[in-house]
C-alpha cells in the first residue's frame, strides 16, 4: 500500500509541474499584470516597461517559471500582485471565511434538504411534493448575485434584522486565534463576537444554500423513494412493523447513503464556488481570491491557490482510493 | 408565528435604538461635537501607508490625515496654503525655495519636526537606493526627475540639489534648475514629512521585489509616523479595516472624532447598502446614479469641485486613415457629448472645450466646444476618403474612475453616435488593471479608447503635458512641433507668460492637432449621512477628516 | 452458433421493445405530470417568443430615442410612455424592445453553449466508452478534474483565456462547464453497453466498430443526454449572467441579453428597479422551465422511479 501511494503521490508531480507552466504560460501571454494594476491613471509605457524590467517580467517564460519553481521548492510562494501580501497568509486568512460560510449553508441545506425530500417523497405527486420540488428550484434559477442584492435589500436595509455585508461588525472587538469568527469568541469567551459573526454569516449563508438545497432535496427524494419501492420495506410494513420504526430504522438509514455522498460532493463545489456570493457580501474568502486573481493575472496568487487546490484534489481522491481498499478487500493497490 | 412576533419586536426594538442613538447625537454635536468613531467606506484597500510610495486615491486617502506637507492646498481648492511652512519663498530664478518652518511641531513618536527633519526627508528622497524603492516613487519622480544614483529608467539630473537647515525653523532647499510645478508641487501628499527616527527605525526605504510583487519595510506597512491630526493606530487586513486615532498633540486644530476608521468595501452596492443599514457614516464615489435618491433617503451628497478631464483618445499608429485630420474632426463632430454629459453623467458635469478643466491656469476661455454635427462628419469621412472607417474601440471594464463614473455606458452612447456617422465600431472591453492599461497605454493596440486625468495641482502642464508632451503609443502623435511647444510653455516661470503660452497649446491642440476628443469634466462625490458635518470636498479629492464631527 | 445468435437476436429485439414501452410509458406519465407541464409550457413559450422576436419588437436593440434622453439622467430614467410601453433604459433605448430582442440572444447563448458543450462531451465520452484502456484512464482523469472545479470559476478561468470578453467567449466558456458532464454521461451509458447483448451481436456479425458505436451504441445513450442537455440549458442561462455581472459578459452594445442587462442595470437599482427586475424575472422563469421539464424528464426516463 506504501508503494501505491508513494507511486501516485510521484505521478502526480509531472501533473502539476505541466499546469502550473501551462497556467504560467497562459497568463503571461496576456496584457495586463503587476505594473499597470500598481500604475492605474499613472501608467505610462516607460513606466510599465521598468517596472517589468524591476520585477524580472521581461525576460524568456522559462527563466521566469524557472525562478518561480525555485522559490515555490523553498516554500516561498511570493507576494500577491494585487496587494502585496504573500499569497499564503492571505490563503490563511480567507481560507477560515469560506470554511465558515460553507459549513453553515451546508447545515442549512442539510436541515431543510433532507426533512423537505422526505417529505416531498412520501407524498409524491401531491401538493407538498409539487411546491417543494418547485421551489427548490426557484432557488436555484435566481441568479445568485441578485438573489443576494435582494436579501439584503430586504432583511439588512429595510428589516435590519442582519448586517448587510462583511464578517465583523465594526465596533465588535474580537481576539484572533483561529481566525474561524464564531469559534475564536467562543474560545476566549467573547460570546458578543460569536452572535455578531454568526449574524453576519446568516445571509450570505442562505444565498449559498440554495444550490445544495435544492440538489440534497431532489437525492433525498429520490432515494426515499427507491428504499420506499423496496423489497425489504415492503417485507417490514408486511411484517406489521409500526410505521415510525420502517421510517426511522430501514427508510431514512438507506435512503440517507447517497444523500451523504451527495453532500462530499457538495462540499468540494462551496469551498471554492462562493465567488457570486462572497463578491456582494463582501466576504473575502477564497473565491474572491481566485476569481480576483484570474482577472487581474496576479500571477503569484493564482499559481499558489492552483498548487494547494490540485495537491488537495490528488490527496482526498488518494484517501477515497486507500477507503476503498479497506472497505473492501477485493480492491487491491 | 411567535418566531415572527420576535422578529417585529426586535426589528422595533432596533429602530428604537437607532432613534435614539441619532438623538444622542445630535445633543452631542451641539455640544461641539468631539469624540466618536467615524466609519467611512473607501472602494479599495491602500498599497502601503508610506505616502512617498503612493500614488493611488486610496493610498492617498489614509497618508492624508497623518502627514503633513509643507505647503498644502486650502480645504476644498487647489489655493495654496501654509502647511508645515509657514512662509515659502524662491530666490529671482525659482532654483531655490526658502521655508519658515512652524515651530513646537511633533511627530507621532514625539520627536521634533524642524528643519533638520525637512533635509532628512528631502535627503531621503534623493537617495533611494535600488530601482524596486525607485519605481514606487511615482511622484518624487515625476517632480524631480531623478535621483542620486539612477537604478531605474529615471535618467535625468535630479532636479533637487541640496538642503541646508540654517537654523531649526528656516530650510533652504536647492535645485539645479527651475521647475513650473514648484511651489504647488510641495503640497503633492507624497513629499509628506515623515519622523527620520522612524524613518531609520522602521526600515523605510526596504522596498524589495519578491516574485512578482514589491514588498515593503515596517514603516510603510505599520509604522507610518507623520504630525497629521491622525495617528496610525492598525491595519486588520482579515477584514479590511483601518482605523487612524486622534493625535492629541496635533499642532493645528485637533480632529473631532476621535477615531477614523476606514473601511474598504470594494462593492458599490454593498458600500451604498452599508450606509443604508447604518454601518458606515459615509462612502466615497457614489454612483451619481444614486446621488438622487441617497439624497431624498436624507443622506447628504458632497460634491466636488470640477478637476479632471474624460477624453475620447485617438490612436494615430495602428489604423492610417486616423492620421489624417479630418477623420479625427470627423469622429468629434460624430459624438453627442452635450447629451452623453446630460444623460450619463451627474449634475455640474460639463462638455469639455479642451484638455483641461476650467479653472487650470492656462484654461483658454474663448474656445468653443465641437458641434454634435453628424451629417458634417459624414461629410469630412466622405472629403477624406474613409465611409467606410473601422475602428477598435477599447473601453475598460471592472472600474469606475472619478471622470468616468460609468465607462460601459459612456462607450455605448459613443459606439452609437460613432455608427450613427457610419463608422463601424469594434467594441474590445478589457479590465481595467487586467490587461486595458497595458493595451492602450503601452502597448498601444487599440484605434480608440477612453481614459481620463484628475488633476494633482493647479498646472496646466500636469493636464497636458501629462497627455501630448511627448510621442506616446496612447496616441501615436508624431509630431515634434506640439512637443517643443509644450515644453517651452512648461518652463515659462514667469506666471503671466506660462498661463498664455499654455491657452495657446491649447487652442493648437483643439484646431491643429486634434489628437483625441476632450468629452467631459465631472465632479466626483462624497456622501454622508445626516448629521456628519465638516467633510470638505476637494477638487483635488484631497479630504482632510479632522474637521469632521458625528452628530 | 446458429442458435446463440437466435437467441441474442431474440433478447435484442425484447430489449428494444422494453425500451420503446418504457418510453411510451414516459411519455404518458409526462403527459399527466403537472411539473412537466408547466416547464413544457414555460420553454415553448419562451422559444417562440425568441424566434419571433425580430417581428414583435418594435425598435432596435441599439437604437436610443431623442424622447427617451430627453428627461434622461443618471438618477432618473423614465418610465412607460406612448410608444414606449416599458419605458427607456439607462441609455434611452426602448427597454420592451430590448427585453424582446434579449429573449432571443438569451436562447441563443443557452442552447449554443449546450450544443458545443454537448458536441464536445459527446466526443469525448464516446472515445472513452468506445475504446477503454489507456484512451478512456487519460480523458476521464481530464474530465474528474474539471469536474471538481465549480462550473462558474471554470466559466470564468475559460473567459479571461481571452484578451477581451465577447459574445463567442461567453458561449465557449459556458461550454466547457457542460463538456465533463456529458462526457461522463456518455461514457459510462457507453460502458454499460458495452458487453450488452445488442453490442456483442452487432460485434459478432461483423459490423465494424465505428458503425457499432454510431448506430448501436450512441441512440440508447441519448436519453439521459437529453435530459442533461435540458437541464444545463438552465445553468447555462445562469452563467452566462454570472459572467456579465463580473464584468465578463458580451461586449456588443448593439445586442440586449438577459444576463447582460441584469448586470448593467445592478447600478439603477434604486433608480428604476424595474430595469433589473425585469430580466431577473424572465431568467428566473426560463431557468425554471428547463429545470422543470429536465427533471420530470430524468424522473419519467428512469425506470425505477416507475416502481
Amino acid at each position: 500500500m506504501l508503494r501505491f501511494v508513494l507511486r501516485r503521490l510521484v505521478q502526480v508531480v509531472p501533473t502539476l509541474l505541466l499546469l502550473s507552466l501551462l497556467v504560467f504560460a497562459w497568463l503571461r501571454s496576456l496584457p495586463g499584470g503587476p505594473a499597470s494594476a500598481f500604475l492605474g491613471d499613472r501608467a505610462t509605457p516607460e513606466r510599465i516597461a521598468e517596472l517589468n524590467r524591476v520585477l524580472g517580467l521581461d525576460q524568456p517564460i522559462f527563466v521566469q517559471y524557472g525562478r518561480f519553481l525555485g522559490r515555490v521548492l523553498t516554500g516561498d510562494f511570493g507576494a500577491s500582485t494585487i496587494t502585496g501580501q504573500p499569497v499564503l497568509a492571505e490563503i490563511g486568512r480567507a481560507l477560515p471565511a469560506t470554511v465558515e460560510l460553507s459549513v453553515l449553508a451546508l447545515v442549512i441545506a442539510v436541515a431543510l434538504g433532507i426533512p423537505l425530500g422526505y417529505l416531498a417523497a412520501q407524498h409524491r405527486g401531491g401538493p407538498v411534493d409539487i411546491a417543494t420540488v418547485i421551489g427548490t428550484l426557484i432557488g436555484v434559477a435566481v441568479p445568485v448575485f441578485f438573489l443576494g442584492y435582494l436579501l439584503k435589500a430586504f432583511f439588512a436595509v429595510e428589516l435590519g434584522w442582519f448586517p448587510p455585508s462583511g464578517r465583523l461588525s465594526i465596533d465588535v472587538d474580537a481576539t484572533n486565534v483561529t481566525g474561524f469568527v464564531v469559534l475564536d469568541g467562543l474560545l476566549t469567551r467573547e460570546f458578543d463576537a460569536s452572535l455578531d459573526a454568526l449574524s453576519h454569516l446568516v445571509l450570505p449563508a442562505v444565498a449559498l444554500a440554495t444550490i445544495p438545497l435544492a440538489v440534497i432535496v431532489r437525492i433525498t427524494r429520490a432515494s426515499v423513494l427507491d428504499v420506499l419501492g423496496s423489497d425489504f420495506v415492503r417485507t417490514a410494513n408486511s411484517k406489521g412493523l409500526a410505521p415510525g420504526t420502517v421510517r426511522s430504522r430501514h427508510v431514512l438509514r438507506n435512503a440517507l447513503l447517497p444523500v451523504s455522498t451527495t453532500i462530499g460532493l457538495q462540499v468540494g463545489l462551496l469551498l471554492a464556488g462562493a465567488v457570486l456570493t462572497e463578491k456582494v457580501f463582501v466576504w473575502g474568502g477564497i473565491g474572491t481570491l481566485l476569481a480576483d486573481a484570474i482577472t487581474l493575472k496576479d500571477y503569484p496568487r493564482l499559481q499558489a491557490l492552483l498548487l494547494l487546490g490540485a495537491l488537495v484534489y490528488v490527496l482526498v481522491n488518494l484517501l477515497v482510493d486507500l477507503s476503498y481498499a479497506i472497505i473492501d478487500p477485493r480492491v487491491r493497490l | 408565528m411567535s418566531a415572527l412576533v420576535a422578529a417585529a419586536a426586535l426589528a422595533v426594538t432596533l429602530a428604537a435604538c437607532a432613534t435614539s442613538e441619532r438623538e444622542d447625537g445630535a445633543g452631542e454635536g451641539g455640544a461641539g461635537g468631539s469624540g466618536g468613531t467615524l466609519v467611512f467606506g473607501a472602494p479599495g484597500a491602500p498599497d502601503n501607508f508610506d505616502p512617498l510610495f503612493a500614488q493611488d486615491g486610496e493610498t492617498f486617502r489614509p497618508a492624508r490625515q497623518m502627514f503633513d506637507t509643507l505647503v498644502t492646498y486650502k480645504q476644498g481648492t487647489s489655493d495654496l496654503e501654509g502647511g508645515l511652512a509657514t512662509e515659502w519663498t524662491p530666490n529671482a530664478d525659482f532654483t531655490e525655495w526658502t521655508f519658515t518652518l512652524r515651530e513646537g511641531v511633533k511627530f507621532h513618536d514625539g520627536t521634533d519636526f524642524n528643519a533638520e527633519a525637512v533635509c532628512f526627508n528631502f535627503n531621503r528622497w534623493v537617495n533611494l537606493p535600488n530601482a524596486a524603492a525607485q519605481t514606487q516613487a511615482i511622484y518624487y519622480s515625476d517632480t524631480f526627475e531623478g535621483f542620486t544614483s539612477n537604478q531605474a529608467s529615471a535618467t535625468g539630473t535630479p532636479v533637487y540639489n541640496s538642503c541646508t537647515a540654517p537654523d531649526p525653523a528656516t530650510a533652504v532647499v536647492k535645485l539645479n534648475k527651475a521647475k513650473g510645478a514648484f511651489p504647488a508641487a510641495f503640497g503633492l501628499t507624497s513629499l509628506s514629512m515623515s519622523s527620520p527616527a522612524a524613518l531609520q527605525q522602521y526600515d523605510a526605504d526596504k522596498v524589495e521585489q519578491s516574485g512578482e510583487a514589491f514588498t515593503y519595510g515596517a514603516y510603510a506597512t505599520d509604522h507610518p509616523t507623520g504630525t497629521g491630526p491622525f495617528k496610525f493606530e492598525s491595519f486588520d487586513r482579515t477584514s479590511n479595516v483601518i482605523t487612524l486615532a486622534r493625535n492629541d498633540d496635533y499642532w493645528g486644530e485637533k480632529a473631532k472624532v476621535e477615531k477614523l476608521i476606514f473601511k474598504v468595501i470594494p462593492d458599490e452596492n454593498a458600500r451604498k447598502q452599508e450606509l443604508q443599514a447604518g454601518t458606515i457614516d459615509g462612502y466615497d464615489l457614489p454612483s451619481p446614479a444614486d446621488w438622487e435618491s441617497l439624497e431624498s433617503e436624507g443622506f447628504q451628497v458632497l460634491v466636488r469641485p470640477v478637476f479632471n478631464i474624460l477624453y475620447l483618445g485617438i490612436n494615430q499608429k495602428n489604423n492610417p486613415a486616423l492620421q489624417d485630420l479630418r477623420v479625427r474632426q470627423a469622429i468629434a463632430y460624430a459624438t453627442d457629448r452635450e447629451s452623453l454629459v446630460r444623460t450619463q453623467l451627474p449634475e455640474g458635469a460639463v462638455v469639455a472645450t479642451q484638455f483641461l478643466p476650467e479653472t487650470v491656469d492656462g484654461y483658454a476661455a474663448d474656445l468653443q466646444p465641437i458641434p454634435y454635427d453628424p451629417e458634417k462628419a459624414k461629410q469630412l469621412l466622405a472629403e477624406a476618403g474613409q465611409s467606410n472607417l473601422t475602428v477598435n474601440f477599447y473601453y475598460p471594464t471592472e472600474v469606475s474612475r472619478p471622470y468616468m463614473p460609468n465607462p460601459t455606458n459612456i462607450f455605448t452612447a459613443l459606439a452609437e453616435n460613432l455608427r450613427q456617422a457610419g463608422i463601424t465600431v469594434n467594441p474590445v472591453p478589457q479590465p481595467w488593471a487586467g490587461g486595458y492599461l497595458d493595451s492602450v497605454t503601452a502597448n498601444g493596440t487599440h484605434d480608440l479608447h477612453l481614459l481620463g486625468w484628475t488633476g494633482d495641482y493647479n498646472d496646466a502642464g500636469n493636464f497636458v503635458g501629462t497627455f501630448f508632451g511627448r510621442n506616446k503609443p496612447e496616441f501615436g502623435l508624431t509630431d515634434p512641433a506640439i512637443f517643443s511647444e509644450i515644453a517651452t510653455a512648461d518652463s515659462t516661470v514667469d506666471p503671466a507668460g506660462h498661463t498664455a503660452a499654455y491657452e495657446q497649446v491649447n487652442r493648437d491642440l483643439m484646431t491643429k492637432y486634434l489628437p483625441a476628443v476632450p468629452v467631459s469634466s465631472s465632479p466626483p462625490a462624497l456622501v454622508v449621512r445626516e448629521g456628519v458635518s465638516g467633510l470638505i470636498p476637494s477638487p483635488l479629492t484631497d479630504e482632510r477628516f479632522y474637521t469632521v464631527s458625528k452628530g | 452458433m446458429s442458435t446463440t445468435w437466435a437467441t441474442r437476436r431474440k433478447t435484442r429485439i425484447d430489449d428494444l421493445s422494453a425500451g420503446r414501452s418504457l418510453t411510451s410509458e414516459a411519455f404518458r406519465r409526462l403527459r399527466r405530470d403537472p411539473v412537466a407541464l408547466t416547464g413544457a409550457t414555460i420553454v415553448g413559450v419562451f422559444v417562440v417568443i425568441a424566434a419571433l422576436a425580430p417581428l414583435i419588437a418594435p425598435h432596435g436593440a441599439a437604437e436610443a430615442f431623442p424622447a427617451l434622453q430627453e428627461n434622461l439622467r443618471p438618477g432618473s430614467i423614465p418610465g412607460p410612455q406612448d410608444g414606449f410601453p416599458l419605458g427607456g433604459d439607462q441609455l434611452g433605448r426602448d427597454f420592451y424592445s430590448r427585453m424582446l430582442l434579449a429573449s432571443q440572444q438569451t436562447l441563443l447563448v443557452g442552447v449554443l453553449a449546450t450544443v458545443i458543450g454537448l458536441i464536445v462531451g459527446i466526443v469525448i465520452g464516446t472515445l472513452a466508452g468506445a475504446f477503454g484502456g489507456w484512451v478512456d484512464t487519460v480523458l476521464m482523469r481530464v474530465t474528474d478534474v474539471l469536474l471538481a472545479v465549480p462550473s462558474l470559476l471554470l466559466a470564468i478561468s475559460v473567459a479571461a483565456l481571452a484578451a477581451s470578453p465577447s459574445q463567442t467567449t461567453v458561449i465557449i466558456a459556458v461550454a466547457v462547464v457542460g463538456v465533463p458532464i456529458f462526457a461522463r454521461l456518455l461514457r459510462g451509458s457507453m460502458l454499460s453497453q458495452r458487453d450488452s447483448d445488442h453490442v456483442i451481436a452487432a460485434t459478432a456479425l461483423g459490423v465494424k466498430r465505428p458503425a457499432v458505436v454510431l448506430r448501436h451504441m450512441l441512440p440508447n445513450a441519448i436519453g439521459p443526454v437529453i435530459v442533461q442537455a435540458t437541464l444545463t440549458l438552465a445553468t447555462a442561462i445562469l452563467d452566462a449572467a454570472a459572467l456579465s455581472f463580473l464584468g465578463l459578459g458580451d461586449a456588443d452594445p448593439g445586442r440586449a441579453e438577459w444576463g447582460l442587462m441584469l448586470a448593467q442595470a445592478q447600478s439603477y437599482l434604486d433608480v428604476r428597479p424595474a430595469l433589473a427586475f425585469y430580466p431577473a424575472i424572465a431568467i428566473i422563469v426560463v431557468a425554471l422551465g428547463f429545470t422543470l421539464l429536465g427533471e420530470s424528464l430524468r424522473e419519467a426516463l428512469d425506470p425505477k422511479g416507475s416502481r
